[in-house]
Order: structure tokens, then C-alpha cells, then sequence
């Protein structure tokens, strides 16, 4: 049995591995405190050796995880477990998003990381959801019911949220309005994915992968088909468990 | 030695020059934490580098202390901010030149009081040091040599102007024959600005005089970093960059004779086989834009990260002594000229087409035995940031990893930088 945990800058993810299995995972919301969080996520599997991932990962060696790697590896080695033939990976979550090339062997051999603005990003699509009214899990539903073509300009969270609070006040449906801030983070990433490059099989991973809107929007946008892993949160959790295999 | 440490004060020199003492008497104190922190937290450093520690120590005391005196004594002290200035014409005036380029976060903000913000963290940390008078470098020159460099600068020298007297250097955008000519005229008004200062014209053998220390200053940096591209690594990229940096501030002949007694103890190290990193140390080199005292951010996280820095194609770093001027049997113009031909071989990107730049930073990688390429930009950096596609574009061709960075001084994207860095080591280790 061997242990990944990765801790996210808004949730803490952890993956048991069981002869090549995923046999148990869990995703936390983090707190203040994520190593004793952590550690006590931990209390359940006594002895066990742990590789830790994510932007706490230095915090987690100090205390308890005997190695550690960077998210960027752990997506590559988690996607690759749950799709042998994936060479692209998307992975968007609540702070940041990246890409990642692997080679034909699984390697990374290219990655690119946007973690300077909200844009493209799960916190994006929390602040325009709470600002239409609507729960974050039936974000994505309200989106899929609009077949508009409405688009939002703005790049910048702050500025969208205005230009969303317009939109609605001229009268805009809430569903368009809800589809449009899906598309431009779909066109966000898509434009992330172009710049890297494309090839093989795409998986797209971390907790937005859940909004089945964007990934639905995205492979429409790129024409071609995106692999969303069944619990898309812990694919770097997992990718870390691999590691020590 | 690491207990004794510290970056000496004198408030009385300060307030000579006119600086703002009480805000500036901060500065020592956490300049001392954070060099020892990045540098004095080293293991096995060549005792070479003590010479260099001082240089820090002594940063804002003996360096400009020594700066005064020559200024007492009528000698031009020149400030400057690109290695397209001439620095053999400021020494055949027995002036004294200084790089004032901005490295500190300390400084950003005096500047963006009057600066538009989305401009480049060098240019704004160096203006920001005139305006609050935190710098004393800034302080103790006579007049500053601008360029026409980038667009930041040349605009700022405008700016700057009202607050130090500021010339400015026309450097052409391209190197064709009518560009050299142009050059070849700015170079010679160049020294008669600085005749004018001292009342003196430079003698052919006073030129000659500078040339072959010059030479000597960047052939001694050549050896030195000819011997860092040793496998294992004898010296760590922090402590190089550091000297590189001092080169910028310490007197010519000095610095060539420290840099070359460090060399002949790294020779002996080497024979003894001890070195600042095992061997299989993941090798890394840096391009891109250079990195002014004291921004060590990129080579403290990198080499944190258990990486060893080895190499910076920079103008602190390579780009300032890869070249150098053959003086045999030229007169005034002649050298003059040569002179002017050595200056345009730098090859910044601000100059099109710069393809020589992209074939020189390939040729120190593979010189450097580094396994990848961490090209570093500044924030706002227009020139090096575009040119950055092109190299990437290079090192895909060549399989050559390559990792761009756009970064400022700030603490606030260590984190984010670290993670990079590392998964760029994970992605070559495999
Ligand atoms: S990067 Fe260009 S403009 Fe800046 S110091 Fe170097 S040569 Fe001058
Ligand atoms: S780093 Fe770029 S923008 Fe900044 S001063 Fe140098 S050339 Fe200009």
C-alpha cells in the first residue's frame, strides 16, 4: 500500500494505492493548519510512507512526508497511470492552471503553469457563479441548458464581474450569462493548450474538470476528445502515491 | 567568519552626500541577513571568496569612501546602466565607472510615485533609489551615461535628468555598416563629454593603458568562468553571480587580480578534487536579462532546489567580458574604432536582427555542460521577452529543455517559481 497526498492551496487531496489500485481517496477543503489536517487525514493508514505534491509540499516534508514531488510530475504520473496513451495534460484548479507535454514514454517533456491570475481558473468560476446567484456544483448545469452565443470580453476577474453585473441588469438570461463565463474560460485554457501544443490523447484533470460544461465546451472548441479521469480532483494525489512504486 | 558579517554603515559619509540617512540606515542591517542567508549559509566555498564578501561589507562604506576621494580629487566617477558604454574611455580619464543598474524591491516604490507602473523592475528600482536618495552610488557620481537602449530607459533618462545630470548615448537598433558609422561618432563624443569633465584629452597612450586593463579585467572573468564549467562544479552560481556583480563596482585592476588569485585556488581545488556540489549535480545555465545587486532571487531558489547554476549569458554574466579589443600598433582613431567594433559584438536583444545572440547562448550551453535553460526575463522586458520565443523555438530544435521566467523582485511568486524550478530538475533527472 503506498500513500499520496497533495496539498492544494484550497483543498487537500489524498489517494491510497492497493496493488496498482486506487483503492480509497478523499478530498478535504484545507485549512489554516494543512500539515495537521493532513496528519490527521493520515492517522488511518499508521506506518505507511508518504509522498507528498502540491504547493504545501516543503511544509509536508517537514513533518511528515518522507518524499516529495512537484504537481507538475504528479499529473504526469497519475494522468499517465489512468491513460497510457496520454501525452497532454490540462489540469485546472482552484488557484491556478497548467499544461503539461509528456513524450512518448510518459516523461514531461514541456509544461506551462498560469498561477498569477484568477482567469482560467477554479476561483474565476466560484466569484462569477456567487455574482449570478447560482451553487457552484449547478454552475455548470445552468450553463449547459443555455445554447446562446453571449461572451464576456474581460480577462481579468475583477473587470468580469462587473461586465457580468451589466449583463444581467440589460436583461441577459442568467444560463447564457452563466455559459458565457464558462467559454471564456474555456477559451482561457484552450489558448494555454495551443501555445504547448496538443498531441495524443488529452486529459483534463483537478477539481474544475468536474464542471462537465467545460469539458464539454472544450471539446467543442479543440474538436477533438477530452478525457476526464472519474474523480478528476485526486490525479495528482495519485500520480504521487505512484511515485514511490 | 559568518558570525563577524556585516554590511558596515557610515551616516556620516551618507549625509556628506546628501542622502536620506535615517531612511537608508535601515538598509545595512537587512542586507547583512539576507547575504548571509544566501550566500554565507554555503558549504565549501573557495576562501577566494572572502575578498568578494568584503566587497559587500564594505558596500556602502569603504567602496564609496574610495569613490569620494577620487571625486575630491577632480577625477570624473561616472554612473552608468549598460555595457554599451564605453568603460575603457571613463578609465583613460582615471575616472571611475559605476553600474547603477536597480536590483532591490526597496526602491520600486519611490518610483512608481512617478514612473507608470508596467515598466521594467530595473529601470524603476534605479530611478526609485535617486528619488528617495537611498542609493549611494547614485549619490556620489558626477553625471549619469545613459543609452538608447529600450524604450524604459530612454525615457526615463528624461526623467532622470531633473534630479542628476544625465547624457545620453545614441546606440543604434542595427548593426549595418551606416549604424557602425553613427556608432564610431557617438563613441567619440562620448570621450569628449568626458574630456570636458576633467579638462584633460585623453593621450593615445592613456587609451592603450585602458584597453589592456579592460582586457585583462575580462579575460580574468573568462578564466574564471571557464573553470566553473567543471564537472563537479568548484564554485557555486550564487557566488559567481556575486562577482560578476562586484565587477560593476570595484576598481578595475583590484577586482582582475582577486578574480585571477581565485582562479589559481580553484585550479588547485579542482587537482584535489573538491567542489561546492557532488558530482551529478543537475546543471543548469541562465539567459536572458541581467540581474543587478542585489537580485539573487532566480540562483538562491534554484540552487535551493539542489540545482547548480553554470553559467549566465547576461550582461552581468557573459555578454560583459566574452569580448575583448586587440590594440596592436592603432592610433587614436584606429582604436577608437576597434573599440566601437568590440562594443558591437554585445549582442542584446534590443537590437534586430540579434540571431548571433541565439547562437551564443546555445554555444555556452554546450561550453557551460549545462543540461538545460532557464531563460529569465523581466517583468516588461519587451526585447528579451519576445526574443525568448525565438530561443525556445532554437532549443526545441536542439533538444535542449528550456524553461522561460518572467519575474520582478518581489517575494510574492517565490513559490510559484520554486515549483517550476523544481519540476524543470524532476523533467531533466526523468
Ligand atoms: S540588456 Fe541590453 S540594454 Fe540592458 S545592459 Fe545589457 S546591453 Fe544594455
Ligand atoms: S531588462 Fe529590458 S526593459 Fe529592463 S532595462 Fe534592460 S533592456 Fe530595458
Amino acid at each position: 500500500m503506498t500513500i499520496g497526498i497533495d496539498l492544494g492551496s484550497r483543498t487537500i487531496k489524498l489517494a491510497v494505492m492497493n496493488n496498482g489500485q486506487l483503492e480509497d481517496w478523499q478530498v478535504v477543503e484545507s485549512s489554516f493548519k494543512p500539515h495537521l489536517q493532513s496528519q490527521e487525514l493520515l492517522k488511518a493508514y499508521p506506518g505507511k510512507s508518504i509522498i507528498a505534491t502540491g504547493y504545501g509540499r516543503h511544509l509536508a516534508k517537514k513533518h511528515f512526508a518522507q518524499g516529495i514531488i512537484t504537481e507538475i510530475k504528479a499529473h504526469a504520473l497519475g494522468a499517465r497511470h489512468l491513460f497510457p496513451g496520454c501525452r497532454t495534460i490540462l489540469d485546472v484548479g482552484g488557484q491556478d492552471s497548467k499544461v503539461i507535454s509528456l513524450d512518448t514514454k510518459g516523461k514531461v517533456s514541456n509544461f506551462q503553469m498560469n498561477d498569477k491570475c484568477a482567469a482560467g481558473t477554479g476561483k474565476f468560476l466560484e466569484m462569477m457563479a456567487g455574482s449570478l446567484g447560482y451553487e457552484l456544483d449547478q454552475f455548470g448545469e445552468a450553463a449547459m441548458r443555455s445554447s446562446g452565443t453571449l461572451s464576456i470580453g474581460n480577462m481579468c476577474a475583477v473587470f468580469a464581474e462587473s461586465e457580468v453585473v451589466s449583463l444581467r441588469n440589460d436583461g441577459h438570461l442568467p444560463e447564457d450569462i452563466a455559459r458565457a463565463v464558462h467559454m471564456s474560460v474555456v477559451d482561457r485554457v484552450a489558448a494555454m493548450l495551443e501555445r504547448i501544443g496538443i498531441t495524443d490523447e488529452l486529459v483534463f484533470s483537478g477539481g474544475v474538470a468536474n464542471n462537465g460544461c467545460i469539458a464539454h465546451l472544450l471539446e467543442k472548441k479543440l474538436g477533438r476528445p477530452v478525457l476526464v479521469p472519474k474523480v478528476p480532483d485526486v490525479v495528482g494525489a495519485l500520480g504521487a502515491a505512484l511515485h514511490q512504486l | 567568519m559568518s558570525e563577524a558579517f556585516q554590511v558596515k554603515s557610515d551616516p556620516e559619509l551618507w549625509s556628506k552626500l546628501g542622502m536620506d540617512v535615517e531612511r537608508f540606515s535601515n538598509i545595512p542591517p537587512v542586507l547583512t541577513g539576507v547575504f548571509s542567508d544566501v550566500f554565507l549559509s554555503q558549504e565549501n566555498r573557495p576562501q577566494g571568496m572572502a575578498y568578494f564578501d568584503n566587497m559587500v561589507s564594505n558596500i556602502f562604506t569603504g567602496r564609496i569612501q574610495e569613490m569620494y576621494d577620487a571625486k575630491q580629487e577632480g577625477r570624473p566617477v561616472v554612473g552608468t546602466f549598460c555595457v554599451y558604454v564605453p568603460e575603457e574611455i571613463i578609465l583613460a580619464a582615471d575616472g571611475v565607472c559605476v553600474g547603477l543598474c536597480g536590483g532591490s524591491q526597496g526602491s520600486i516604490g519611490d518610483a512608481e510615485k512617478i514612473l507608470p507602473r508596467n515598466i521594467c523592475p530595473m529601470v524603476k528600482s534605479a530611478f526609485g533609489f535617486k528619488v528617495g536618495r537611498i542609493c549611494p552610488f547614485f549619490e556620489v557620481v558626477d553625471f549619469v551615461y545613459g543609452e538608447t537602449t529600450c524604450d524604459a530607459k530612454k525615457k526615463t533618462w528624461e526623467l532622470l535628468d531633473q534630479y542628476v545630470p544625465t547624457h545620453v548615448m545614441e546606440i543604434p537598433q542595427m548593426k549595418r555598416e551606416r549604424d557602425k558609422k553613427l556608432w564610431v561618432e557617438e563613441v567619440k563624443d562620448f570621450k569628449v563629454a568626458i574630456e570636458e569633465k576633467t579638462g584633460k584629452v585623453i593621450t593615445e597612450n592613456e587609451l592603450k593603458v585602458s584597453i589592456e586593463t579592460m582586457n585583462a579585467k575580462r579575460k580574468a572573468m573568462q578564466r574564471l568562468n571557464g573553470l566553473r564549467y567543471h564537472e563537479p562544479a568548484p564554485i557555486s552560481g550564487r557566488d559567481m553571480l556575486l562577482i560578476q556583480q562586484i565587477a560593476f563596482y570595484d576598481i578595475p585592476a583590484r577586482f582582475t587580480e582577486k578574480v585571477n588569485e581565485l582562479c589559481d585556488e580553484i585550479e588547485v581545488r579542482i587537482s584535489k578534487n573538491s567542489y561546492v556540489a557532488p558530482k551529478g549535480t543537475t546543471r543548469l545555465m541562465v539567459s536572458g536579462t541581467p540581474m543587478a545587486l542585489p537580485n539573487w532571487k532566480l540562483h538562491n531558489i534554484v540552487e535551493k532546489s539542489g540545482a547548480v547554476i553554470v553559467n549566465e549569458e547576461s550582461c552581468i554574466g557573459t555578454r560583459y567580458y566574452k569580448d575583448t579589443i586587440e590594440t596592436d600598433g592603432a592610433d587614436m582613431s584606429q582604436m577608437l574604432e576597434k573599440l566601437t567594433e568590440r562594443y558591437m559584438q554585445i549582442d542584446c536583444s534590443c537590437f534586430t536582427p540579434n540571431d548571433e545572440r541565439i547562437d551564443q547562448v546555445i554555444k555556452e550551453f554546450r561550453d557551460s555542460g549545462a543540461q538545460g535553460i532557464i531563460d529569465y526575463c523581466l517583468q516588461f522586458c519587451h526585447t528579451y521577452n519576445i526574443e525568448a520565443v525565438k530561443l525556445r523555438q532554437a532549443c526545441e530544435k536542439e533538444g535542449i529543455p528550456f524553461l522561460a521566467i518572467e519575474s520582478d523582485y518581489s517575494p510574492e511568486d517565490v513559490g510559484q517559481l520554486q515549483t517550476r524550478i523544481e519540476a524543470f530538475i524532476e523533467q531533466i533527472q526523468g
